[in-house]
């Protein structure tokens, strides 16, 4: 026993204490850094995720100090709880990183390969997981199940192809709105999300499915094509919302606020879910008062700009003589044309 | 202190023994006529009258070129003429120089004949003075949509004018299957 009415688990060599009842994920995610599992599926504000997607497996090699046996087969870390004592492995153990692999495969089967089009390029989970633990090539040899895309409403995309029914858009929708119009349908490989008859989701807060969908399969309308999201720049702003709390992440091109999202922690899980009128009437700087730019981690394709200051000096100074005189032997070499 | 003896000096000597010692001497007759130096000198140019001339008249006959010559760019089209980019910016990313800049678009209905995705480009602009040629934007397109197999890219009077858009960059529709002909036959 470590401390009074604490655990000690041990992950990848990395002593942590927790309090009883915690899942593995989350004793990985104190620790922070390379040992935390991916998780696709669990949503730790979402109640009752997790559990469907099998990229946060993890074995035990010792169960607790009072039965010291490994458990039989690898687990769901997001599921298991700790018990005292438990040592568990992550990516020291061959088995775990080879299991990774073999999900991310299954993951991929039917998943599009459609990033260079795909609007969550760039801040999608699935295509880190794939760089991270994903074979080079496809070894599945029969087509991948295709659907029409479908709009949800004013501003919410389904596409259904990149779905990997990680269930998370219908917690929100259980969890954060009154009535739930949207579920998964058809069992097995059949099984998809939709609304029952295509019904427009109107709830004042359906706008974090686009937030919580590890994947490109609820995409923000409004932002649809706009501009790659390594181009643009993420400054956290906040404003005096009566429904949410209203802290949020501008992602800027220029002067122009092109999307809004809730803001995400280093797990790519939200902070606070932010309600419909933040994420998609709000526009304007004018409506936000604006904190500093987000911070982006290093090795995130985000980081390409550079945008560490919020107006970076220009490249070349303004110089209004040169521009006179430039526009001038302009206007002398168009008379000689 | 020592009394100051005179220290012996020793002449540098040579490591390699490759110093060759140049004798000068005043000019004698001869030479001071310039005759004969004039005459040897007429005698190097007209030879060159009779030598093959090496000078290449550039846009009228050009030179082999290396088969990995990166010249203008063009944005291809498949085998049934649609487009290939996607405007996925990948090789705006990759470009060094940020010379590429693009603006996508939705592809509408009826529209499935110009392009191969169901976003595409709708401005691309690629600002030759920018440019420095690298080839990392071809390598970076998933698409096979960009390639610089092009000429030169030519003077021009105005900056402006550099800045090429889809109008030069865009390679010219061609029908494959008379492009597989005139291969074959």
């Amino acid at each position: 026993m470590a401390e009074e009415g604490k655990f000690k688990v041990t992950i990848d060599g990395i002593t942590v204490d927790v309090s009883p009842g915690t899942t593995i994920l989350n004793a990985a995610r104190q620790i922070g850094g390379d040992i935390v599992p991916p998780a696709m599926c669990y949503y730790s504000k979402l109640e009752g995720s997790g559990g469907k997607c099998r990229t946060c497996l993890v074995k035990v090699s010792k169960g607790s100090e009072k039965d010291p046996r490994p458990m039989p087969k690898l687990v769901a870390s997001c599921r298991t709880t700790v018990m005292d004592g438990m040592e568990v492995q992550n990516i020291t153990s061959p088995d775990v990183v080879e299991a990774r692999k073999g999900v991310v495969e299954m993951l991929l089967i039917n998943h599009p390969l459609d990033c260079p089009v795909c609007d969550q390029a760039g801040e999608c989970k699935l295509q880190d997981l794939g760089y991270e633990h994903g074979a080079d090539q496809t070894r599945y040899e029969f087509d991948r199940r295709t659907f029409e895309r479908i709009d949800i409403g004013e501003q919410i995309q389904l596409h259904m192809n990149r779905c990997i029914l990680c269930y998370r858009c219908v917690y929100v929708a259980n969890q954060l709105t009154a009535g739930r119009e949207h579920g998964v349908i058809n069992r097995g490989d059949h099984s998809e999300i939709s609304t029952f008859i295509e019904n427009a989701l109107e709830n004042d807060f359906i706008g974090n499915v686009i937030d919580v969908c590890p994947v490109g399969a609820l995409t923000d309308r409004t932002f649809r094509f706009k501009n790659r999201v390594w181009f643009t720049k993420p400054v956290d702003a906040h404003r005096d919302c009566p429904t949410c709390s209203g802290k949020v992440t501008l992602w800027y091109k220029g002067d122009e606020v092109l999307r809004v999202t809730a803001r995400k922690d280093e797990f790519n899980e939200v902070e606070e879910f932010i309600c419909n009128s933040c994420r998609f009437e709000k526009k304007k700087t004018a409506d936000w008062l604006l904190e500093e730019p987000t911070l982006i981690e290093k090795d995130s394709v985000i980081t390409a700009n550079h945008y560490s200051v919020f107006t970076p000096p220009p490249v070349i100074k303004q110089n209004p003589k040169l521009q006179e005189a430039n526009e001038e032997q302009l206007a002398r070499t168009e008379r000689l044309k | 202190m020592l009394p100051n003896k005179p220290i012996k000096e020793t002449a540098m000597q040579s490591l390699s023994n490759r110093k060759k010692i140049i004798e000068q001497k005043p000019m004698n007759f001869w030479e001071r006529m310039y005759l004969p130096a004039i005459a040897k000198g007429l005698g190097i140019t007209i030879r060159h009258f009779f030598k093959k001339i090496p000078t290449v008249k550039y846009p009228e006959e050009t030179r082999p070129y290396s088969k990995n010559f990166r010249g203008q760019h063009s944005l291809k089209r498949d085998e049934q003429g649609r487009e290939r980019c996607t405007a996925c910016g990948l090789c705006a990313l990759s470009c060094p120089a940020e010379a590429i800049t693009m603006t996508a678009a939705e592809r509408k209905k009826g529209e499935e004949m110009l392009y191969r995705e169901e976003k595409y480009a709708s401005v691309y602009e690629i600002n030759m003075l920018r440019c420095i040629f690298c080839g990392l934007c071809e390598e970076a397109c998933p698409k096979e949509a960009i390639y610089l197999d092009g000429p030169h890219v030519t003077a021009d009077y105005l900056r402006k004018d550099f800045i090429y858009g889809k109008d030069k960059l865009v390679e010219p529709t061609f029908d494959i299957t008379k492009l597989i002909q005139d291969k074959t036959s």
